[in-house]
């Protein structure tokens, strides 16, 4: 019964990972935990933590400016850091790689600088149905004080983006499209190399939301051809507070500086300041340092298993789950595309989405429930909200019978 | 009965079962039981901002004493409503704005208090002391 067993097919070594990860072992409501909330945020390694750890013990200091000895030793491993994630997500330049406090930050910086420089009235930006609100407010934002118009890609029934209607869309009024990797909510891995190609044959960029993404498959920015990749570290198993905007350095030099202060100047003076060149330029600031250090920990433990096999193996937990879900009474899977990551939300006829949380949650389960910050989504599917299971490699198909069983107890309770 | 007796009463009917199950199944029986809203009164303005599920409530003044029928979509957070308007309908204003309401640590639903827990019985319990200050205010 317990979640402790290997995978009966594969050789995914699930219980020495599952032992890297400390809370794992905790009880919840006295029994043991069931994390199947990674879609909000994950766990972190025993490696993340010692990084932090090792930090505070040895390492602390200013980075940037200092001439003793713990300030540059440090500024080394910062910027060492940063050509990690360079190198993960394969960015032609590490000056590229812009630290942020995460994926929302990333795009409010976007639409912040590069809609002052390059958006105007009559301008059209182009988001998804499917977007995160972090995905929308910040473009909605800047379209009502631009006076500027958003386009939103409509989505089918199964919840795959009706490319059709996206390449209608764009006009020569378009001057930026912004959108989902993975769907939060759907588990859908949309099309990017369609979406950016058709983008670009009229030299439009492409901003893409890849929080849900990175801790489930490799990204290689160039070959996307991504004009702006944003993502969070929490979710990758990094520490919080902590985030990636990728940007390409023609853009990234051309925008001016979000915000301003320590760190992002070469000289200053009452009457003219100038700015420091890439990254330094849009890090304003003490920077989060023990955060750096600790998503360079994360993408260095990823990369010891390996992102395909993690995707391999996130892949099976989804069909297991996809098809114990699916013989359940009343149970209806919100997101049915054949290009999935794992992510399932679902809803049970005539049960409320929260009360089952709450009764997974008695069980040690612990879920997502509701609209997941997608409220547009959730009128699509003229839907409240949904329980949302989200699977990380750390998971196994014993903690999904054990959901399934906690699932039914709860509707049974409920109905 | 006074607030406290129901309070009490209340306490007693959880005392008797042993496991969370035992509990959550009452509150959901509590709320399938729960008087029905007059459904005129389940508008936009009646929902209690910051629960996850919606909770409509609605009260009235009646000889002095305040008279509160409310509704949820989700059926636990029915139970909590039905609980609350269970101790405190049919008190004056006085009475309701006083009331402790120590019953709710007793029977095990503490952690639903919590300004950040999505259920908002928090949430519950100031909107219905709000309307009873409301009421006193006019008297």
């Amino acid at each position: 019964m317990l979640p402790t067993k290997s995978m009966s097919a594969g050789t995914f070594p699930i219980q020495k990972i599952r032992a890297d990860f400390p809370i794992l072992s905790r009880k919840v409501n006295g029994k043991p935990l069931i994390y199947f909330d990674n879609g909000a945020t994950a766990q972190k390694p025993q490696a993340v933590i010692n990084a932090i750890t090792h930090y505070y013990t040895h390492q602390n200091a200013n980075i940037h400016r200092g001439v003793h000895t713990l300030s540059q030793e440090l500024t080394v491993v910062y910027e060492n850091a940063r050509a990690t994630i360079q190198k993960h997500i394969n960015a032609k330049n590490p000056h590229e790689i812009i630290f942020t406090k995460g994926t929302t930050d990333s795009i409010n910086l976007v639409a912040t600088s590069f809609g002052k420089k390059f958006i105007s009235e009559g301008d059209e930006i182009i988001v998804s149905a499917m977007e995160h609100h972090s995905n929308i407010l910040p473009w909605q934002q800047l379209c009502i004080e631009k006076g500027a118009t958003l386009k939103v890609i409509p989505i089918n029934e199964s919840g795959e983006l009706m490319l059709d209607e996206y390449k209608n869309l764009l006009t020569d009024n378009t001057k930026l499209v912004a959108i989902t990797h993975i769907s939060n909510v759907l588990g859908t891995i949309n099309p990017l190399e369609q979406i950016i190609e058709w983008a670009h044959s009229r030299n439009i960029p492409v901003l893409v939301d890849g929080a849900q993404a990175v801790p489930h498959t490799i990204v290689d920015v160039q070959k996307l051809d991504a004009d702006f990749y944003c993502f969070s570290s929490h979710k990758l198993f990094g520490p919080t507070g902590v985030g990636i905007l990728y940007g390409k350095e023609k853009y990234l030099n051309a925008m001016p500086p979000y915000q301003v202060g320590g760190g992002t100047i070469k000289t200053v003076s009452f009457d003219k300041t100038e700015y420091a060149d890439l990254p330094l330029k849009f890090e304003a600031g003490t920077p989060h340092i023990e955060g750096a250090i600790g998503l360079a920990a994360a993408i260095n433990y990823i990369n010891e298993i390996g992102l395909s096999a993690i995707s391999q193996y996130e892949n099976e937990l989804l069909e297991y789950a996809t098809r114990a879900l699916n013989k359940i009474e009343g149970v209806k899977i919100i997101g049915t595309s054949k290009n999935k990551a794992s992510v399932i939300s679902f809803v049970v006829e005539a049960i409320h989405n929260f009360d089952i949380g709450t009764i997974l949650d008695q069980l040690g389960i612990a879920v997502r429930t509701g609209h997941h910050c997608t409220q547009p989504l959730m009128q699509c599917y003229q839907i409240q909200g949904t329980v949302r299971a989200s699977f990380a490699f750390y998971n196994t198909t014993e903690e999904i019978d054990f959901f399934i069983e906690a699932l039914l107890k709860a509707i049974s309770m409920l109905k | 009965m006074s607030i406290e007796e129901t309070e009490q009463e209340i306490t007693e009917e959880f005392e008797l079962f042993e496991d969370w199950m035992g509990r959550y199944e009452h509150l959901i029986d509590m709320g399938k039981s729960l008087p029905m809203i007059d459904p005129k009164h389940k508008t936009e303005d009646k929902i209690i901002k910051g629960c996850q599920s919606t909770v409509w409530m609605h009260s009235e003044l009646k000889d002095g004493k305040i008279i509160y029928t409310a509704d949820s979509d989700a059926i636990i957070t029915k139970g909590m409503v039905a609980l609350m308007v269970r101790v405190l309908s049919n008190h004056t204003p006085d009475e309701i704005i006083n009331a402790k309401l120590n019953f709710v640590e007793k029977i095990g639903l503490t952690q639903h208090l919590s300004p950040t827990r999505s259920n908002g019985l928090l949430s519950m319990i100031k909107q219905m002391k709000l309307d009873a200050l409301v009421y006193k205010s006019q008297q």
